[in-house]
């Protein structure tokens, strides 16, 4: 049980409040016109999850929790592949853009 | 590999995921920063995959692979008009992974660190309660929203009474079934908080009215993220807790900015029920009023003529995928020396930047599209501002009349303009069922029709 001991729950608080702060200044300085990328990537990286999915589904064997790492790996790399690759066609339309205009000068 | 050695590496993963979200400052950085997620998640699942723990490899494979394939296609086959959608089903699937993973934890919590079967401590117990919850809530109003959105479930909010005294009733039940489990750890009480929380977000995204959406979808972010974080505390995982932390943050904000859009709180937008027909009572009967009505070949004409153009596109233009047209229209005035730009009001279309991807994707220069605070004080100077598929967001009433459901959201000042082109399919209200008075002014000329073609019957004149 000491790996579970409050002392690592408040390191965990700390690096959750932490994070959050990142988080709001890091948000905030993102343009507008970005903001469906950000939705994009946001949906991907929160798909990290996976490490706990994998970790579940890592043992030999077929115990219930196993089949539910496996679900979750499953479920989790839709959201991975497909957070990711929507991020990037929707920003390389913005680059395209970019390439022409400088052509145009 | 060693406890710390892992420890660094999510670290790397973590940071990377913050130079990932740093990246979207500018449209330049934006792409690199992607890469950035991309080399962070591949981090953190390769060194997951490393733990002495992991050895069945097969499985693990073909999920990813599986799922891998299933989620690339999907990414690659979505038309961008219908990204709402996408990203909504996508944070269902959040959701419910994190309840996956915290189901795994809480039947074999000795793999995860966290205790035996039926003696898991305290607080680990209380976190995976939580980020189930979460979890949960997340999947059902997510799937909820994109019914909404993809319009299998009508967009309409749904009211009835008592709902909200509904909604934290079954709150409370959850608290309590969440320390009965915590007492217990009894699987039947595990999954019934899994069952009445699924409800829960069922319930939360009822009363939230189609063009409310940008806002839920938004909120919905923000779960998904607060889900990972709780799962996070559950398996002690600094990478989870942190990445949870600034989903949950971007999402916040996102909401935020997307209220604020339609001046309302938060709060006011999570209760539900605008646009219902309860506010279809405008203040002054329009029904007698003029308006004036023209086609496409006036419209060119006036464009042609004018010497600055500003165009506002909304929600419409999306579902009429009038983008395309749109931009060749701009590019024959732009040809014609006139001066073209964009003006997107904040909560125009059904997600946070949807605009600004769809003219993107029809290949508007970006530099060409702009924010609400940044064109505002240009209306005057303009000619002509042209409104396609946008309605509510032009309403002067939202300054003047007290009395609106819209009274005191930020509007693009399109009545400040010497000339208002309409384009619209008819007469209809808005989202927010309020008349706009902008119709029946002088300036302004109303174009009745698809906007798409639209567009290309003014295109077709301008040639």
């Amino acid at each position: 049980m000491e790996a579970h001991s409050s002392e690592i729950f408040v390191i965990g608080l700390t690096v959750f409040f932490l994070a959050c702060i990142i988080g709001y200044y890091v948000v905030w300085s993102v343009t507008p016109a970005l903001h469906s990328p950000l939705m994009g990537v946001t949906n991907a990286i929160s798909s990290v999850i996976i490490v706990g999915a994998i970790l579940a589904a890592g043992p030999l064997g077929h115990d219930t929790s196993k089949i539910f790492g496996i679900i979750g790996v499953f479920l989790a790399s839709i959201n991975i592949f497909g957070g990711f690759i929507v991020t990037y066609r929707m920003l390389s339309m913005f680059k395209k853009k970019l390439k022409k205009s400088k052509e145009k000068y | 590999m060693t406890n710390n050695l892992v420890a660094v590496l999510y670290l790397v993963s973590a940071l990377l995921f913050i130079f990932a979200l740093r990246g979207l400052s500018h449209p330049e950085s934006s792409r690199l920063g992607n890469i950035f997620g991309i080399s962070g998640m591949i981090i953190a699942v390769v060194t997951t995959l490393m733990f002495k723990s992991v050895i069945s490899y097969v499985e693990i494979g073909a999920a990813i692979l599986i799922g891998g394939a299933i989620g690339t296609f999907i990414a690659l086959k979505i038309e961008m008009t219908a990204l709402p959608q996408l990203v909504a089903a996508f944070h269902s699937l959040v959701g419910i992974a994190a309840v996956f993973v915290a189901a795994a934890a809480f039947y074999d919590p000795v793999s995860f660190n966290i205790g035996n079967i039926g003696s898991i401590g305290k607080s680990s117990l209380i976190e995976m309660s939580i980020g189930t919850f979460i979890g949960a809530i997340t999947f059902s109003g997510s799937v909820l929203a994109f019914g909404k959105l993809q319009g299998t479930v009508s967009g309409k909010p749904i009211v009835f009474k008592f709902q909200h005294s509904i909604n934290a009733i079954i709150f409370l039940i959850i608290i309590i079934l969440i320390v009965y489990f915590v007492i217990n750890q009894s699987p039947t009480i595990f999954w019934t908080i899994v069952l009445v929380s699924i409800l829960l977000g069922f319930l939360v995204v009822i009363p939230i009215g189609g063009a409310d959406m940008p806002v839920v979808v938004s909120m919905l972010n923000s779960y998904s993220g607060w889900a990972a974080c709780g799962i996070g505390f559950t398996l002690s995982n600094n990478l989870l807790i942190i990445t949870g932390a600034l989903v949950g943050a971007s999402g916040a904000i996102l909401s935020y900015i997307m209220s604020k859009g339609m001046n309302r709180s938060i709060i006011s937008v999570v209760l539900g029920g605008f646009g219902g027909e309860q506010s279809n009572i405008s203040a002054n009967d329009n029904s007698d009023k003029i308006i004036k009505q023209g086609n496409a070949e006036d419209a060119a004409y006036i464009l042609k003529n004018a010497d600055s153009v500003i165009i506002i596109p909304g929600y419409g233009m999306a579902v009429a995928q009038a983008q395309h047209a749109l931009r060749e229209m701009g590019d024959i005035l732009k040809k014609n020396e006139i001066k073209v730009r964009y003006a997107i009001h904040p909560v125009a279309g059904r997600m946070p930047g949807h605009m600004n991807v769809l003219l993107a994707e029809a290949n508007v220069p970006y530099e060409e599209v702009l924010e609400l605070d940044e064109i505002n004080h240009d209306f005057p100077m303009t000619e002509v501002s042209f409104v396609i598929g946008a309605n509510d967001v032009t309403n002067p009433a939202a300054k003047t009349d007290e009395s609106s459901p819209i009274y005191g959201m930020p509007i693009l000042d399109a009545e400040k303009s010497q000339t208002v082109l309409f384009v619209k399919r008819s007469m209809a209200t808005g989202y927010s069922g309020v008349d706009n008075e902008l119709f029946y002014r002088d300036n302004t000329t109303m174009l009745f029709g698809d906007a798409k073609k639209m567009c290309e019957d003014i295109v077709k004149s301008l040639n």
